[in-house]
């Protein structure tokens, strides 16, 4: 590390000027530009070095439940500290389901929210939606999932799950079953991400439809588009990479919420159709039973939930990241 | 001919007029969606400001925390553990944030740039529930719950946000100011030092206002490090430290009303510390950028 350090080190110093200086000078900025230069370097080694210790750190702790499950944890369904058997089946199934609600009902909103932030509101408006828009992501998921299990829940269940019921019933998701009133389920869990997805979605998708040549906008203006023509064929489907991008971060938001979720799914454990009954998410179950956790086995097995996440979340981040860069490949020339 | 003219100019009419409709109707749709967003954050604000403001005052604020299964009691403690915890994580996250975005913007070759931009991408998209399970495997696990290694997790969630704020202030900092600097024969540290940071202090100083709202309201990093606390007011780092967000977290799950009147006033209190904070941020952010993008 340290040879790579000088090897580095030896493209700097040859920038700085070469010129004939007072002796103890010379020696301080050398020494300065060196220090300066290790300094931020060991930083961001260190940045590296936590990323990677994390990952070993995460597995090492799952050890005892990946050598006694194995691969077959990721379809176990149950979940049992007296016979000593877990599975992660049912919190996949519930982070997928809450997942797929959140990005189901906050993708038309956040692009909607950013076309009418780029395109549409005028500008005083513009920065104040904006920036309330943004507020939004600010709020603290566990004032969020407060809000979730006292008022929104509440609300779900006198209102909404008894009409959904009967007119999307057909639908098994939509099939309240007997006992089921919705106030802890799935689908409030679904909604609570939705509000933590569209700001972040919202604000990049704003920032890229901004981005957007207005030369090319104007053309299909002046070709005679309408406003949403344009913003169809040229706004929405010049920034697609950029969307899939800014979606794909949403999504991985949603994936690793803990705390709102852990307050408002009701940590059932246990796979159904229904979207009005309890359920946990991988995040979630970790959240509900740390306390509870008795068992190296089982403190293991919530590690390799989290093991599962952080692949998840790793695995999703680097999409979004990999699209970013592509797209900026292909951005940076109209900048 | 004629007639034929006058069909054709009806029906593209026909078509104006629908593809006007349809306009229309996409504009309605994201001015639905705009409102919709500005009236959920009302809906919540609201709802924590009217029922956390019934049961806040100055003994709620400044008393101990309640006796389980009493009325009374407060959340002093929680506020001072807050302010600790916080505290101490700015101050590991800020010089290490600003030491690697000016690696990355200063002083880094592409190829070592860009897997500590990535490492630094990817730390951002951490679920916050990782890093708390992490610092309690490595730092709790057999060990006693303490407020330090709370603040490290918190530490975690701050080191990318203040990286980038930092980076993207670096960046608006004009090459002439850093050309300047060599020609007068300054070297690289006492340029970066006495020059580059001091014009993009505001915004690093913006950025970290920012991390700091982002951080005061995370629980996941804290529940399983510091989460089993004491009613007091404690100012030892290396015990378990009481705190806003675990605190709300426990009594929010309570089936006993008094203490979910003692979350809703807590909320308030930690949502309108969070609001302050982004909103002098943003502000903040907005003005720095205009100036320096001049």
């Amino acid at each position: 590390m340290f040879a790579l350090a000088c090897a580095l080190m030896t493209t700097v110093t040859t920038t700085s000027p070469d010129r004939p200086l007072e002796g103890g000078r010379r020696l301080r900025d050398r020494l300065g530009d060196r220090i300066l230069f290790l300094l931020t370097l060991l930083a961001s080694l260190a940045a590296i070095g936590l990323i990677v210790l994390i990952a070993w750190k995460i597995l090492q702790s799952a050890h005892l439940a990946l050598s006694k499950f194995g691969i077959s944890f990721l379809w176990g369904t149950t979940w049992d500290v007296n016979k000593a058997i877990f599975g992660a089946a049912p919190a996949l199934y519930g982070t997928l389901v809450t997942c797929a609600i959140a990005m189901v009902i906050a993708t038309p909103l956040a692009l909607a929210i950013a076309l009418f932030l780029s395109e549409l509101a005028p500008q005083s408006i513009r920065v104040i939606v904006g920036s309330l828009v943004e507020t939004l992501a600010a709020i603290p998921s566990v004032v969020l999932g407060l809000w979730g299990i006292l008022v929104l829940g509440p609300f779900v269940a006198n209102h909404g799950v008894h009409w959904m019921d009967r007119w999307l019933g057909f639908i098994p998701f939509f099939n309240a079953a007997a006992g089921e009133n919705g106030s802890s389920s799935l689908f409030v869990a679904g909604l609570i991400l939705a509000i933590m997805v569209v700001p972040i979605v919202a604000s990049i998708c704003r920032e890229l439809f901004v981005s957007v040549p207005s030369e090319l906008e104007e053309a299909a203006l002046a070709l005679g588009a309408t406003r949403w023509e344009m913003v169809r064929g040229v706004t929405l489907s010049s920034s697609r990479a950029g969307i899939a991008a800014a979606l794909i971060l949403g999504l991985g938001r949603a994936l690793g919420e803990a705390i709102a979720v852990a307050q408002v799914i009701g940590a059932g454990y246990f796979i159904h159709w229904s979207l009005f009954g309890v359920g946990d998410t991988l995040a979630s179950r970790i959240v509900s039973q740390y306390q509870g956790a008795t068992t190296n086995l089982q403190i293991a097995s919530l590690f390799y939930l989290a093991a599962i996440l952080l692949v998840i979340g790793l695995v999703t981040n680097l999409a979004a990241q990999l699209i970013i860069r592509r797209f900026h490949v292909h951005g940076t020339g109209a900048r | 001919m004629a007639a034929v003219d006058s069909a054709a100019s009806l029906q593209g009419d026909k078509r104006v007029r629908r593809r006007r409709i349809v306009n229309r109707l996409a504009e309605l749709i994201a001015t639905i969606a705009a409102v919709l967003a500005v009236g959920v954050l009302a809906l919540v604000v609201f709802a924590v400001a009217k029922r956390g403001a019934s049961e806040l005052s100055w003994t709620f604020l400044t008393s101990d925390l309640p006796v389980p299964f009493s009325p009374g009691g407060g959340i002093a403690p929680l506020i001072v553990g807050s302010a600790i915890l916080v505290g101490i994580a700015t101050a590991i996250s800020l010089p290490i944030g600003v030491c690697i975005a000016l690696f990355l913007e200063e002083f880094a070759s592409p190829w070592l740039r860009s897997p500590v931009q990535l490492a630094i991408d990817l730390m951002t998209g951490l679920p916050s529930v990782i890093i708390g399970v992490f610092i309690f495997s490595l730092l709790v696990y057999g060990h006693a719950q303490n407020g330090l290694a709370g603040s490290i997790g918190l530490a975690i969630v701050m080191l990318p946000l203040i990286t980038r704020s930092t980076q993207e202030v670096l960046r608006l900092v004009p090459n002439a100011q850093r050309e300047g600097a060599y020609a007068l024969g300054a070297s690289r540290w006492r340029t970066v030092l006495g020059i580059i940071l001091p014009s993009s202090l505001g915004g690093i100083l913006t950025g970290t206002v920012l991390a700091i709202a982002r951080a005061a309201g995370e629980t996941a990093p804290l529940l399983f490090v510091t989460g089993i606390f004491g009613r007091f007011i404690g100012f030892n780092p290396l015990h378990a430290m009481p705190n806003m967000p675990v605190q709300i977290f426990i009594w929010s799950e309570s089936p006993d009303p008094e203490d979910q009147k003692r979350a809703w006033a807590t909320a308030l209190v930690l949502l309108v510390f969070v609001l302050i904070a982004s909103l002098v941020g943003r502000i903040a952010l907005l003005t720095s950028r205009r100036k320096l993008g001049r």
